[in-house]
């Protein structure tokens, strides 16, 4: 009955070989080509997406999120000629002057000129996955696709079929890590053609230790861009993982995303994804509690307006008793925007004392915003607390009266109200300095509003 | 929160108790040969004696579902069913056409009088309280296998204009209303049972209500299936015409058997100008034996249109027999300021599994719906909420309130949530909600102030909510409902 398998159902293998053709040409300079495990892994997403090609809306995980457009467009995977721009500021939620650990991204590919990982405490390793091909393949042969499986997922098998780099975070027992490590990513693409990228970010926080990891994805340039992030994350017993995550990349990208976590016994992952980009985004975060007393929060807010689509869909499996997990998602849409929320909790027999709370509330701000919200619990343990709220409807009338009498004009009024209902989310974030970039990236949006 | 000790007991009395209803009748049959072909459908066709149009319509239909594939989307499973290997026609025998029910054969009405389901009027008036004298409580249609039996207070109906009678006799005598509304609300291409439905459907009611016609007593159709092999399809058209108001029971049981016998049948229901439509039912065909051996198929398409402005269909239902149930009674709120209604009692137990929801689709302005599921689990049952909320673009001001609790016993079962919530338009407001607690603040801070605590406090609200609609099912229902609603809602999980 446990139903968290991908079904074969829907899919559509016509669509795999214009993604997979370019693997040919390329297959010979991907990193680490001498481990025989990553040539397995490659393969085996390889084959997997070629049987099955892109997930279509006659699956039930993609109901509302229609591919579609990708397979009007023929994407070229980067290649080092593209992304060749230049930066003056990159995005960070440090405060000026200060620096920090950092790993640069541009189009998938690691650049070391922008990147910083001095500062570090000791038995923190950041690097990236090309790099640590060579000099760390014990440590990615142990982790690397044992979360992210390309058979529940047609996107993770094509990104393992491209699988070269990314970043990779190992914090080793016990050590805490106070200040936050930044991972950009930017989608440059090419103004000739559409691009493709599949990152793969693998984090794995050790017994007892603690840190906090902060996502920046941007784009510029007006190219087309395809990303396809898989992360995955492993937080040991009693570990403390904080991932937060900022979306804002140009509106012609597209950006689709896979974060895999598991959590052992008494260890937290905390994860927050804030989404203003892209023409289109997908964020699926799986969250398995492997472990007793584990706990997870999942949660986030969306905004979009124009055209864009924006998809969170979650996935809390409570495996082992005495679990925690708790989702709140704030989402706002305007002109034609579409938002997609669906959360699925599941509570496995043997899943005991298990608490387990979600909620999505969206704001349509417009005559043409639509909303689809799937809020799914599939519980198999008698003595658990699960619970689900969902809402959907416009600005409190008696809300804005109240400010409109007392002299506030409309759209500041409106501004207010949308800053605030957002509020609820950002309020999730337990890293001060995280929630004050993020609530500026908010403020931001509500300007550009206005 | 683990479940009450009390609310366990009391769960198991109502779930463990024998199926009471499991004995065959013996009985002669018309029994069409096994296998469905085109041969079949034109036998049941001609059976009935209908007009060319029907045919052809059934023939559509069975054309068209040829094609198609059974749904895979329910969290039911269930071995593949050969639908060659079952008879989609089984009469009881009887000189043709019994004008009265002395004709009737005797070994029906003993099997009726056995169910408790009174089929001579002035026995009605004897056996329910308060009608002495008075005009009678129900008015019954009696369905056996593939035919419907009796169908009693006709005359008295008739003075006010209401059909109501077996679809077979509709389409002989009212084939104008039959023909315009049939296949009106679920098509012959819907889906893959209801497809089925239509090219072999056997019997049913029909049910009009003339203009500003208030129907003065329940109608209420019983289903039996009594024959081995064999699959019931029935199919009822329920039309309340502007400004009448008609409430409507269905019951059902079915012979203990070893083997799993399909059911799949389709409602229609259609609500103009203000009118209501209040359907209720209480499903207890056999739901298979404590190791999952047999039982029914109950796989069914029920749904509602409130065509006209300020109408209104409410659904209720009592689910607690079936090997395997999947049904969704929806509403199609067309009319500006219709509601839709869907109330649901789910219990499983042992191997039974539901898949039970509703579909709320809001077009008009000012519509509103109200889902209120509550599902109890026990033994190795499965049971999950799958329900529709659907927004169109020009559903100004529509609101809807969503509220579905499930409550596990024991730790071989589970229930599932599955909501599934669209909306176009800003000025809807949905809301879907998960616990006990929020049935009603206004009415829970009533009691609460009046020193009720909050756990009674919500048992009042949802028994004095329930007890509204289930005082006004047949009492032999009644009882049985009752004891199902009178479970704690303590430790309900959304």
């Amino acid at each position: 009955m446990l139903t968290t398998t991908y079904a074969t159902r829907g899919a559509d293998p016509s669509t795999a070989p214009a993604f997979l053709a370019p693997l040919d040409q390329l297959k010979s300079g991907l990193p680490g080509a001498a481990l025989s495990w990553l040539r397995d892994l490659r393969e085996q997403g390889r084959e997997r997406f070629a049987a099955v090609g892109l997930p279509t809306i006659r699956n039930e995980t993609w109901r509302y999120t229609n591919l579609r457009d990708l397979t009007k467009l023929a994407f070229h995977p980067a290649d080092a000629a593209d992304g060749n721009v230049r930066f003056d500021v990159l995005p960070t939620v440090r405060t000026e002057g200060q620096t920090g650990p950092r790993l640069v991204f541009v189009d998938g590919r690691f650049r070391a000129e922008l990147s910083s990982t001095e500062a570090l405490p000791a038995g923190v390793e950041l690097l990236s996955l090309a790099a640590a091909f060579a000099s760390h393949g014990e440590l990615i042969g142990e982790h690397l696709g044992r979360l992210a499986l390309a058979d529940d997922r047609p996107l993770v098998a094509l990104n393992s079929a491209f699988l070269a780099d990314g970043p990779v975070l190992r914090v080793a027992a016990g050590v805490a890590v106070d200040q936050p490590i930044e991972l950009v990513f930017v989608s440059a693409g090419s103004d000739e053609r559409p691009t493709s990228f599949h990152p793969r970010t693998l984090i794995v926080a050790e017994a007892g230790s603690r840190a906090v990891v902060v996502e920046h994805h941007i784009g510029c340039g007006t190219g087309t861009t395809l990303a396809n992030h898989v992360a995955e994350v492993f937080v040991g017993e009693g570990a403390t993982l904080y991932h937060y995550k900022a979306q804002r990349e140009t509106a012609s990208a597209f950006h689709l995303s896979h974060t895999a976590a598991t959590v052992a016994k008494d260890g937290c992952y905390d994860n927050f994804i804030l989404t203003l980009g892209a023409r289109l985004s997908r964020n699926e975060v799986t969250s398995v509690l492997a472990g007793t007393d584990a706990r997870t929060h999942v949660s986030g807010g969306y905004m979009v307006r124009g055209s864009q689509h924006a998809d969170t869909t979650t996935l809390i499996d409570h495996a082992q008793p005495n679990g925690t997990s708790r989702e709140v998602y704030k989402g706002v849409i305007d002109d034609t925007g579409r938002a997609v929320f669906q959360g699925k909790i599941i509570v496995r027999p043997q899943a005991q004392k298990t608490d387990g709370h979600q909620l999505n509330r969206a704001l349509l701000l417009s005559d043409t915003a639509e909303i689809d919200a799937k809020p799914e619990l599939e519980i198999h343990a008698d003595d658990v607390k699960c619970s689900h709220g969902c809402t959907a409807g416009e600005l409190d009338d008696a809300a804005l009266f109240y400010l409109r009498a007392r002299g506030i004009d409309q759209e500041t009024a409106r501004g207010l109200l949308i800053g605030a209902f957002l509020g609820e989310a950002m309020e999730e974030i337990a890293e001060e300095p995280v929630r004050d970039a993020f609530q500026a990236l908010v403020s931001g949006w509500l300007e550009e509003k206005r | 929160m683990a479940a009450q000790p009390e609310t366990i007991d009391q769960v198991r009395a109502v779930t463990e108790q024998k199926y009471k209803y499991g004995f065959t009748t013996d009985i002669e049959s018309d029994v069409a040969p096994k296998g469905l072909n085109e041969d079949i459908v034109r036998f049941i066709s001609a059976k009935k004696n209908e007009p060319e149009w029907l045919l052809e319509w059934r023939l559509k239909a069975f054309r068209v579902w040829q094609t198609m594939e059974e749904p895979q989307w329910a969290a039911v499973s269930f071995p593949p069913i050969d639908y060659q290997d079952a008879h989609y026609y089984a009469a009881p025998k009887q000189k043709a056409g019994p004008k009265s029910l002395d004709e009737v054969d005797p070994e029906l009405l003993k099997t009726y009088a056995k169910l408790g389901i009174p089929l001579r009027e002035q026995e009605i008036l004897a056996g329910v309280e308060g009608s002495e004298g008075k005009s009678p409580a129900i008015a019954v249609d009696a369905v056996f296998d593939s035919v419907s039996v009796a169908t009693t207070f006709k005359a008295k109906l008739e003075e006010m204009g209401i059909i109501f009678c077996a679809i077979s006799e509709a389409v002989q005598k009212h084939p104008d209303l039959v023909k315009k509304y049939l296949g009106s609300v679920v098509p012959y291409t819907d889906n893959f049972y209801a497809t089925l439905n239509c090219a072999v459907f056997t019997d049913g009611s029909f049910v009009y209500i003339p203009k500003g016609v208030r129907c003065p007593m329940e109608l209420s159709t019983y289903f039996r299936i009594n024959q081995a092999n064999t699959g019931q399809f029935e199919r009822t058209l329920i039309i309340a015409d502007a400004g009448s108001h008609v409430s409507y029971l269905e019951g059902c049981t079915a012979p203990q058997r070893d083997e799993n016998q399909l059911h799949a049948a389709v409602v229609e229901l259609v609500a103009m100008d203000d009118a209501t439509i209040k359907y209720s039912t209480v499903q207890n065909w056999y739901p298979g034996n404590a190791e999952g051996v047999g039982g029914i198929y109950n796989f069914v398409t029920k749904r509602g249109a409130c065509r006209g402005k300020n109408s209104k269909i409410s659904w209720t239902q009592v689910e607690t027999g079936s090997a395997i149930t999947w049904k969704y009674p929806s509403c199609i709120l067309q009319g500006d300021n219709s509601v839709g209604e869907f109330y649901s009692v789910a219990i499983t137990n042992n191997f039974q599994q539901a898949d039970t929801g509703t579909k709320m689709i809001h077009i008009g302005k000012n519509t509103r719906s109200t889902i209120v599921s509550k599902g109890i689990s026990a033994g190795k049952a499965q049971q999950t909420y799958r329900g529709l909320v659907k927004i169109l673009p020009k559903a100004e001001g529509a609101r809807n309130h969503t509220q579905c609790d499930s409550l596990l016993i024991g730790d071989q079962c589970g229930a599932h949530t599955v909501p599934y919530i669209e909306s176009r338009n800003r000025s809807a407001r949905i809301e879907h909600e998960a616990t006990t607690a929020k049935i009603s603040d206004d009415q829970l801070f009533y009691c609460r102030q009046r020193g009720i605590a909050e756990e009674d406090a919500v048992s009042l609200i949802v028994n004095g909510f329930c007890k509204e609609v289930l005082k006004e099912l047949p009492m032999e229902f009644a009882v049985e409902a009752q004891k199902l609603v009178g479970i704690s809602l303590e430790g309900s999980v959304g």
